[in-house]
């Protein structure tokens, strides 16, 4: 029977209940991951030594030393951050929709005592869980590069981990939200693509001006991820809006929870509104 | 029927879209062991109905209730009751066949040994033994439809919903569904089933609920149905004008109806009230046959084609 274009019923927006059933869908998406092994390492292990030999000792050879250190030194614990960004919000948009609206995996899973919110939440935490991957790839690469030099790194997976869940709720938003898979061409274009550029990864934010600095700070969640990162990977933040690297990266760390928390929560009502009418 | 506790129970049960109402205050009664049909012209409301029942949707007005829980807050405890083989494909293309069954099985908390097991008992019984080990996207449309079957057992339902589960099967892969109905029966697990094949439903349905517009226009055992509404035997012949009147006085309590170059008669006379009329008037293309549940439905839906 084709169902007509559907309202949906209003489901209330809620804190989700989740059990241990969550893990049932993240260990699905684990076994495929496993199962794909091959080609999802290499890409992850190739992109951070493109940069690192283009960026950093390339172009990095005519920029002068940023705080004190070589720009490659600077460049590296970005390109950690951008690994915990690209890991989750390509595996929440692009896959989970696949995996929601072509493969109706979800649908298949509803049906069991799993319930939307899980399957949701699943997909989050192993969007998390493609980030820290990603992420320790990289670590190994610049670490083999010997750009590591706080043993605070070893704070890095958590970081991941959890600024990996923050882009994989935002994206959910956007999965939730999306009629057809090209849809995915505006965030990625509107919102990664500036991202990218604007987060204090390739440069200080410092270069660009205070009301610049001043967006980038409340807006873009990768500018925390890598002020988080630079503070791991080198200990050296360099000062934005006149707060002091202690201060900065106490900031960063409160809005990246802050933020988590908040798209946790909205990814998984605005989804549940859109697959149970 | 075995006993007549009920199992599943719908008390004014509605769900309205924007401005369509696909299930109009529905009341319906299912009993345990019992295996009940859901007939219906396409956007009739079966499979609304059926989703209802496992949460997929929720209802906009009514009771509904699974084996005492209601769907409006157990939801949980009613799927590990359900066993459910949905009309679209949605196998897991990412597993081979063996791991779409153990994957699933880990939805349900099925341990992992015993999940293997039970795997492997579904896909001897239906014959999917050699195909253990291939991607879902190598199966052929008849062994998809019998791999979901297998996965909507794995949890050893009580009560199993099968939304058109024959729909583009082979004849043999249609029996092999069929057996596994029949067996299912005898083990008293309550079966709903959802179907366009009128001999499917006569064959399997204890019970038979025709649904059109979203409500239930008529329900009963086939038998029941079949005697009330089109009764005991039909003649079929080529449409002619000349034959009408004769026909009229020679079954002047008999239904008559025209479909195309061809034309019906309904008798709910004993068997042999056509012989006679035949042996009388020579004619050709002739036949008659007992009346059926296809009968039933087209009389009770009209033969208006649907909108898809």
């Amino acid at each position: 029977m084709t169902t007509p274009n559907l309202r949906k019923s209003p489901a209330k927006f809620s804190i989700p209940h989740l059990t241990y059933r969550v893990w049932t869908v993240w260990h699905r998406n684990l076994d495929v991951f496993i199962k794909t092994i091959k080609v999802n390492f290499l890409p992850s292990l190739l992109e951070p030594i493109l940069y690192l030999v283009a960026f950093g000792f390339g172009l990095g050879g005519f920029v002068q030393n940023i705080n004190g250190q070589p720009y490659i030194n600077f460049l590296a614990p970005a390109l950690v951050a951008i690994a915990v960004m690209n890991g989750s919000f390509f595996e929440c948009t692009y896959a989970s929709f696949v995996r929601m609206y072509f493969q109706k995996t979800f649908d298949a899973i509803v049906a069991t005592p799993v319930s939307v919110e899980e399957v949701v939440a699943g997909e989050l935490l192993w969007g998390a869980t493609r980030s820290t991957i990603n992420v320790t790839i990289v670590l190994a690469v610049i670490a083999a590069f010997g750009l590591i030099t706080s043993p605070l790194f070893l704070l890095v997976p958590i970081i991941a981990f959890f600024g990996g869940l923050m882009f994989a709720a935002i994206a959910m938003c956007f999965t939730a939200l999306a009629p057809n898979i090209d849809f995915f061409n505006y965030p990625a274009f509107l919102f990664i693509t500036p991202m990218l550029f604007l987060s204090g990864t390739f440069f200080p934010l410092t270069a660009l001006p205070t009301a610049v600095q001043a967006l980038a700070m409340t807006l873009l969640p990768l500018t925390h991820v890598v002020n988080l990162c630079r503070g791991a990977v080198v200990s050296t933040v360099e000062p934005i809006l006149g707060l002091s690297t202690e201060m900065l990266l106490l900031v960063s760390l409160v809005w990246l929870i802050a933020v988590t928390a908040f798209f946790f929560i909205l990814a998984i009502n605005m989804m549940k509104k859109r697959l149970i009418a | 029927m075995v006993s007549r506790e009920v199992l599943i129970e719908a008390k004014g049960l509605t769900k309205k879209y924007d401005d369509f109402l696909a299930v109009d205050h529905i009341d319906f009664e299912v009993y345990r062991g019992e295996c009940v049909g859901f007939l219906g012209p396409n956007g009739a409301g079966k499979t609304t109905t059926v989703r209802m029942m496992y949460c997929f949707l929720v209802p906009t007005a009514g009771e509904l209730t699974v084996a005492g829980l209601s769907v409006k807050s157990q939801c949980r405890e009613i799927k590990a009751l359900i066993g459910l083989a949905p009309q679209e494909d949605n196998l897991d293309p990412d597993f081979t066949v063996l791991k779409n069954l153990t994957v699933y099985c880990r939805y349900f908390d099925i341990p992992k040994e015993e999940a293997l097991k039970r795997a492997e008992e579904q896909l001897k019984f239906f014959q999917l033994e050699e195909k253990r080990d291939v991607p879902i996207l190598a199966l052929s449309t008849g062994m998809k439809r019998r791999l979901i079957f297998a996965r909507a057992l794995l949890n050893q339902p009580q009560i199993l919903l099968l939304d058109e589960p024959t729909t583009g099967l082979d004849p043999q892969a249609r029996h092999l569904v069929w057996d596994e109905v029949r067996h299912l029966k005898k083990q008293h697990v309550t079966i709903i089933l959802t179907t366009h094949y009128m001999d499917e439903a006569q064959i399997l349905c204890d019970r038979i609920l025709i649904v059109d517009h979203g409500k239930i226009i008529e329900q009963g055992s086939p038998a029941e149905l079949i005697k009330k509404h089109v009764g005991e035997e039909v003649l079929e012949l080529d449409y002619d004008e000349k034959m009408i009147p004769l026909l009229k006085e020679a079954f002047p309590q008999s239904r008559m109806e025209r479909i195309g170059d061809r034309m019906q008669i309904f008798t709910d006379q004993p068997h042999g009230v056509f012989e006679g009329f035949l042996q009388q008037h020579k004619l050709q293309n002739v036949s008659i046959r007992n009346a059926n549940l296809e009968d039933v439905f087209l009389k009770l839906t009209g033969r208006g084609l649907r909108a898809e």
